[in-house]
């Protein structure tokens, strides 16, 4: 039998998500698109593996970045939305696949897909963030990543002695550096100066960023909303 | 074919590292430079000019790329501070050495990009105004961009081409920078610490006062360093036949260390951003079975050397589980920047702040000749005096000094 429209199913795909409509599919896949970057992402994909045999993901995970090109390339709705709930939290964003022929960016078509989980509160998306919410706190409101005081025992077990060392040394130890920015400062990787945080709150409502995190955990939203509109007032 | 018409292995290696030629007007990408003054000309944004004196790299095309040596304002790297405060101690430190004007500013937040790239918790546009909000604080002191981590470089670099390409996105961008009042500025370069390092290497090297020709080390490139925007990182043609990154390898190997090949070159660390951070069983597998295994069992290196704030972390802290399960780990891993410090006389502790880092570096330092012990014991009186409130920190008054000479 001849391919044709309605039996074409190229990756034998069945529908992981039966219960999600179509209709939700087709427009969180509409809203990758309509992304400004999707173009410089994806030019389509020879289905080479080229980005498979450079993807760490791919050689621990049942994850391959050819699916991810490939998928967008065949506009798969429902292998889309596997992605999206699924696959794109294997990345480890390293961009090792841009050694891809075709000039795609499996990891940047990632990113773009995580922003959009993100943006539609995807409910698989709120649990895998969970254990993430205290690492968005603190890029939200000290505008660093991580900090000392982040370094615990109980969340960094698989790191050995050397945390628990680290712990009870750690206000000692950072009075001990001799940079100027860095020295006394725990619950920060720097000293920030107030205005600069100001104009981060600033960055963070002009973007609608700050709504982004409503989508994923209210209640860290209540709390961040809080202290930047105080610290936003006080700048007023 | 009989086997004798086989290369050998040398061989093949040879013929790996037949030097790439670089022909800037062959290259396949367009050199965003040239767009960023078109855009300065119309008035659309300011190009921060690279300041002299300068130092010219060629890059993967062969396009040349201005590396100022001084007058920088440093884009600290949250995780280095944060965790390897050793790391960005030693770039400062290096500076004050030379006599290098620099600011360590305050005002200045991190690029936010790991928080990007591990969670999608933010967007394209706020991703770029973090970044012109601090081009726009480094512009007005005076002072040109130098970045410290990886992946600000990485990140910045990508968000400059989405600047540039996406006219929305500028709009936008100048909107939120109206309501900081702030001018939106690109710098002329995206400069990474290390590429700093790298055209320092011979003035270090000139002022090395630690011999390090008997070690032999692993480089790690840091993907976010070579792989993102992959053509504005440093080539050089006698480094690996101009075939990988020459940043970091030159770099050891003017200090006269043997930067040894290995099979998984190429592979990242594990880092995975949102991994290292609530999902390390992914993250300790591959440092430990990708990198560090593999170091060990077919270069057994003094240490691994890398450039950026997640490699190191990665590399040196995944090595205690890897233990547990009997991989072949126990090699210490410091940034280029630390060793270029060390090689020099910086002081191990006060400067280097090896105690921060996990796996034993005691080896190393006994292999370099240095007295480890008795710069521990300085630095547990500086602990002393800071406890018992003789005085309130480390200065640079007692961590300038080399203390090797
Ligand atoms: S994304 Fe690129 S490298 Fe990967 S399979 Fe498609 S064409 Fe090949
Ligand atoms: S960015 Fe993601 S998809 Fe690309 S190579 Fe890295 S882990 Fe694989």
């Amino acid at each position: 039998m001849a391919t044709n429209a309605a039996n074409w199913n190229p990756g034998k795909i069945t529908d992981k998500y039966p219960g999600v409509p179509y209709e939700e599919k087709l427009r969180l896949f509409a809203e990758v698109k309509a992304d400004a970057r999707y173009e410089d992402y994806l030019y389509g994909c020879y289905e080479c593996g080229i980005c498979v045999s450079a993807c760490p993901s791919a050689r621990f995970y049942d994850y391959s970045p050819r699916v991810i090109a490939q998928t967008m390339a065949r506009e798969d709705v429902n292998r889309m939305y596997e992605i999206l709930v699924e696959d794109i939290w294997n990345c480890a964003q390293c961009f090792s696949c841009v050694r891809c022929p075709r000039q795609n960016s499996p990891g940047g078509l990632v990113t773009l897909i995580r922003e959009i989980a993100v943006r539609n509160g995807i409910k698989e998306t709120r649990d895998v963030l969970q254990g993430y919410s205290r690492v968005i706190y603190k890029v939200m409101l000290k505008g660093n990543q991580v900090s000392p005081d982040m370094l615990q025992p109980d969340f960094f077990p698989d790191w050995g002695p050397w945390v628990r060392s680290f712990q009870g040394n750690m206000n000692l130890w950072r009075q001990a550096i001799p940079v100027d920015s860095l020295r006394g400062v725990t619950d920060a990787a720097w000293k920030t100066d107030d205005q600069t945080l100001r104009e981060l709150y600033t960055i963070w409502f002009e973007t609608g960023n700050i709504d982004l995190i409503a989508e994923i955990d209210e209640g860290l939203y209540e709390l961040l909303l809080d202290v930047m509109e105080e610290a936003l007032e006080d700048w007023a | 074919m009989s086997v004798s018409t086989l290369l050998s292995f040398d061989e093949l290696l040879t013929k790996k590292a037949g030097v790439v030629q670089r022909d800037p007007a062959q290259a396949p990408t367009h050199d965003l430079r040239e767009t960023l003054f078109e855009l300065e000309a119309k008035g659309e944004l300011i190009v921060q000019r690279v300041p002299e004196p300068y130092f010219e790299v060629k890059t993967k095309y062969g396009r040349t790329k201005k590396i100022p040596l001084e007058h920088t304002w440093h884009h600290k790297s949250c995780g280095q501070c944060g965790h390897i405060p050793g790391y960005t101690g030693s770039i400062f430190w290096l500076h004050r050495q030379f006599g290098l004007d620099h600011v360590d500013p305050t005002d200045q937040t991190s690029c936010t990009g790991w928080n990007y790239y591990a969670s999608g918790a933010s967007n394209a546009v706020a991703q770029l105004a973090v970044m012109a909000r601090n081009f726009a604080a480094a512009y007005e002191t005076g002072y040109y961009p130098l970045i410290h981590c990886g992946t600000s470089y990485g990140h910045y670099k990508e968000a400059r081409e989405e600047l540039i390409h996406h006219r929305q996105m500028r709009d936008q961008v100048r909107r939120v920078l109206d309501k900081l009042g702030k001018p939106l500025v690109v710098p002329e370069e995206i400069v990474h610490y290390s590429e700093w390092v790298h055209a320092m290497r011979d003035r270090i090297a000139a002022r090395q006062v630690v011999a390090m020709d008997h070690l032999t080390a692993c480089v790690h490139p840091a993907c976010h360093y070579y792989k993102i925007v992959a053509e504005d990182a440093i080539y050089d043609d006698a480094v690996f036949g101009g075939q990988r990154t020459a940043t970091v390898t030159a770099t050891l190997g003017a200090l006269g260390i043997t930067a040894a090949d290995y099979s998984t070159w190429f592979d990242c660390c594990g880092f995975g951003f949102r991994h290292v951070l609530v999902q390390r069983d992914f993250t300790r597998s591959f440092a430990v079975q990708r990198k560090i295994d593999v170091m060990k069992n077919e270069i057994d290196p003094d240490l691994v050397v890398t450039h950026d704030t997640g490699c190191v972390t990665t590399l040196d802290k995944s090595q205690f589980s890897g233990k547990a399960h009997n991989f072949n780990v126990g090699v210490p891993v410091l940034s280029d920047a630390q060793v270029a410090a060390l090689a020099m006389g910086a002081h191990p502790f006060r400067v280097v702040q090896l105690h921060w880092h996990s796996t034993d570096w005691r080896p190393l330092m006994a292999k370099l000749g240095i007295d480890w012990q008795a710069r521990w014991a300085e630095f547990e009186a500086d602990l002393d005096d800071i406890r018992s409130g003789k005085k309130a920190g480390l200065t640079w008054a007692e961590a300038d000094q080399p203390v090797v000479s």
